[in-house]
This record gives structure tokens, C-alpha cells and sequence, in this order.
């Protein structure tokens, strides 16, 4: 019989209580690199509307969880990923927007914060729908043992959220309410609101991607 | 309009700890009770962000230099290399790698850690790097120590390193942490125990590598890092990418 050669995944281990020091040393309170990487993933001339998304992140007895390591992923404001893979040739790039972020929940009041610009839609898998705009959102810790995937949608955007391919899937419909972010207009901008609960009532969706 | 399609092979999460693993006990407020949603591939999952070499320092990868102030850190100098590749065996290259750890005294240069021993002046404890074209890493570092920890009331890590792998897709995201041959704390550790294979936990620990030794400097380890792989869709799409 054909033996099939394929590796079998490295396994994943936690992030551990001092995963600032490698992905954000300087939450854990020193500088050393010169280009460290952030939470903000938009220039001053990014095209599209300037927005900031912020949460915290909610153990099983609904306490915030202050010392999550939270990366985003999200196309640009016309709904094109900056990465060879994105064949979607008919929506500009953007220069200078990588798309990516990274943050820790702050230690003494469990807020994460990025400062960003808003996506747009992105084509579907073949034969489905556009996907509405999302941010592709990946967490790691202590106490969490494989990083936990999920996605944030806009809750200004509830026709395409409607027709979601993904959002659709979910059941129980009253699910999907968990990857809605609330919008808020503050007095220094749009604010995004997005709770994330690691387990118990009204938990986030994640997804085994 | 043809979009390129290359899905990962399904996660096989047999190989991986459960979120819930009591043993873990920080685990247990902080793993999902209801079951995760399967979701094929899209656009979202495959790609993911891009990192170029120009965005790293000279001696982002060297952790017996990057936080050097009035000489080198104290411990065992020690080199770590290996090839980090997807499930088809291919390398994974030009790929960010990064890296942190305890120094030889089992303490961590960060604030929350209040563990007794000394933090090394000259150790910052992390590095970053980004692999070659066949997907090789390598990074100088003093040998972490063991240290203690709150799981039980005489519970301690064997020395490790904490590993983060970026892939080219969103998916392939890993976090692990890297063992050395021979630490008998291994075996008690209730961390690489989340891990319910045994051949899993092995792949963790990375051997004495002694032809990477650098004769009357530094002793070696090889750690390889093996990151999901794409799919072989003949039939479903257009072959390509595999």
C-alpha cells in the first residue's frame, strides 16, 4: 500500500501569562526591538473610514481576562487582502496596509484596543456569496491552549451581515449576535464594540478553520 | 472572476491539547464550553499578513546581543536551528518566527513576574526572525532555567522556549513552546500534559544537536516546527498550490 508521507502538525502549547515579552515587550515593560509591531494598522492617508475597534475579553464567570494576546486580520476599505493569495486583481491595494495588528488586553482594566480603517466586502468561496465586512480576529493566553479563531462583522451593516455566508451557517441564529461589534460615534470617532466571551452565557463563536 | 484557492488540510485536533484541560487549571475558565464551528476555507483563512526582512534589526534573532548593556547574559550559550515546514514536508520560507523565554536563572523579564530569582541585566529574552527560502531559523540564547509556578504548590516548568510561527495563511497561526532532551521535569509538567499523545509531546522536545554545537562556544538544539499544509483540490478547483 502507498504509504502517505504527510507531517502530522507541531501541537500547540500555551501562550503562557508572559507572552508580552516575545509578540509585545513593551507591555511587559521594556523596548528592544526598533520596528515593534502594534495595534495600529492604519497611516494618515489610508483610504476608508478611520475607526477604532475595541473590547475586552470575558472569562467563564463574565471577569475580564487582562492579559489575552489579541492579532486581527482584515482586507482594506475595498475588500482586497494584502497577500499574493487574494486574486481579487479588480480592487486596488493599499500601500502601507498590511491589514495586521497585534495588542494585549491591558493589564489593569482589560481593554485591547486597534486603530484601523474599515474593510469591505470580500468575495466568497466559490459558488457563495460576497462575505460581508469582517475582521478575521485570533486570540492566544494563559489558560487557552490552541488559539482561538473567530471574526468580528459590523452591526451598521446588516443587509450584507443578512446574506453572510458564514454569519448564515450559525445555528442557533441567536448566535451570530456574538460577532456583532456595536457601533458608537464618540467625540474622538467611531468606536466598534466587541466583547469577546471565552465560554458560558451568550459565547462567542470560534471557529476550527 | 478566478480567485486562487489554496485551503489547509484540515486541522487534525487529535494532535493538539483541548481547551479544556483541567490538569491546566488556568484552562478551565478559559476554554470554550460549546463546540467550535468548522469553516471551509475562504479568502480570510489562506491569506495573511506578509512580514519583510527589512523590518527586523541586525540582531533581532540574537538573544545574546539584542538586550546586551554592560556585557553578555550569564547561562549556557546555546544555539537553536531547525526548518520550519507545512504537512507535505515542504519548508515554510520567509516566514516570521518568533521567539521569548526565561533567562538561566528561570526568570522572566517581564512585570508580573515576581519569582525570586535575578533578573540578568543583559537579557531581554526574546528574538525574531524570518526563514530562509527553504524554511530554516536559527538564534543564539543562554539556556532557560526551570522555574515555579502556581498550578500546584510544587509545580515547576521544565526550561523551554515559547515559540510563535506566523505561516503565509491567517490558519496556519501556531503557538508552542520548545522542550530540552533530557529535563526530567518533563514528564510532571501538567503544561505538555494538555497534550493527550504521547508521540505529540515528543515532537516538542527538541534534541541535543551536537554537529550544530559551535566547538568551545556553544552547545546546539534542533526544534522543528511543522505548520498545517495546503490541500490537494484535483478535481474541486484548479490544481495549483500544492
Amino acid at each position: 500500500m502507498t504509504k502517505l508521507e504527510y507531517l502530522p502538525e507541531t501541537p500547540s502549547q500555551t501562550a503562557g501569562p508572559y507572552v508580552h515579552i516575545g509578540l509585545i515587550p513593551h507591555q511587559a515593560g521594556f523596548d528592544i526591538f526598533e520596528k515593534p509591531f502594534g495595534n495600529i494598522l492604519a497611516e494618515r492617508n489610508t483610504k476608508g473610514e478611520r475607526i477604532r475597534i475595541e473590547g475586552r475579553v470575558l472569562d467563564g464567570l463574565g471577569s475580564p481576562c487582562k492579559d489575552i494576546l489579541l492579532e486581527i486580520w482584515q482586507a482594506n476599505a475595498a475588500g482586497r487582502y494584502n497577500h499574493p493569495a487574494d486574486g481579487q486583481t479588480d480592487k486596488p491595494l493599499e500601500p502601507g496596509f498590511r491589514g495586521w495588528g497585534r495588542t494585549g488586553t491591558e493589564f489593569d482594566t482589560g481593554l485591547y484596543r486597534f486603530d484601523t480603517v474599515k474593510p469591505g466586502p470580500v468575495i466568497g468561496r466559490r459558488g457563495y456569496k460576497t462575505m460581508a465586512p469582517h475582521v478575521n480576529v485570533w486570540l492566544a493566553a494563559r489558560g487557552i491552549n490552541i488559539g482561538l479563531a473567530t471574526r468580528m462583522y459590523f452591526d451598521d451593516e446588516a443587509a450584507l451581515n443578512e446574506e453572510d455566508p458564514v454569519l448564515r451557517m450559525i445555528e442557533p441564529a441567536v448566535r451570530r449576535q456574538t460577532l456583532i461589534a456595536r457601533r458608537e460615534n464618540r467625540d474622538d470617532g467611531v468606536v466598534y464594540v466587541f466583547d469577546i466571551r471565552l465560554q458560558g452565557e451568550n459565547e462567542t463563536v470560534f471557529f476550527d478553520v | 472572476m478566478s480567485v486562487p484557492q489554496s485551503e489547509f488540510i484540515q486541522r487534525d485536533r487529535g494532535q493538539h491539547p483541548p481547551g479544556f484541560s483541567p490538569g491546566y487549571k488556568t484552562s478551565t475558565l478559559r476554554s470554550p464550553r460549546l463546540a467550535l464551528w468548522s469553516l471551509q476555507n475562504s479568502l480570510s483563512e489562506f491569506t495573511g499578513p506578509v512580514f519583510g526582512r527589512e523590518e527586523l534589526g541586525p540582531l533581532d534573532h540574537d538573544l545574546l546581543l539584542n538586550y546586551a548593556k554592560t556585557g553578555e547574559p550569564i547561562g549556557e550559550r546555546t544555539v537553536v536551528h531547525g526548518r520550519v515546514l507545512d504537512e507535505n514536508g515542504r519548508g515554510v520560507p520567509n516566514t516570521l518566527v518568533e521567539v521569548w523565554q526565561a533567562n538561566a536563572g528561570g526568570r522572566y523579564r517581564h512585570k508580573n513576574d515576581t519569582y525570586l530569582a535575578p533578573i540578568d541585566p543583559n537579557f531581554g529574552g526574546c528574538g525574531r526572525m524570518i526563514t530562509d527560502e527553504t524554511g530554516a531559523y536559527a538564534f543564539r540564547t543562554v539556556k532557560p532555567g526551570a522555574y515555579p509556578f502556581r498550578n500546584h504548590v510544587n509545580s515547576w516548568r521544565p526550561a523551554h522556549i515559547h515559540f510563535s510561527l506566523s505561516g503565509s495563511g491567517f490558519a496556519q497561526r501556531l503557538i508552542t513552546q520548545m522542550y530540552f532532551e533530557g529535563d526530567p521535569l518533563i514528564p510532571m509538567d501538567s503544561i505538555i500534559n494538555t497534550i493527550p499523545d504521547p508521540a505529540a509531546r515528543q515532537r516538542l522536545v527538541a534534541p541535543l544537536d551536537l554537529n550544530a554545537a559551535v566547538p568551545l562556544d556553544s552547545l546546539a538544539y534542533r526544534f522543528d516546527i511543522v505548520l498545517r499544509g495546503t490541500r490537494s483540490t484535483l478535481f474541486e478547483n484548479k490544481l495549483q498550490g500544492n
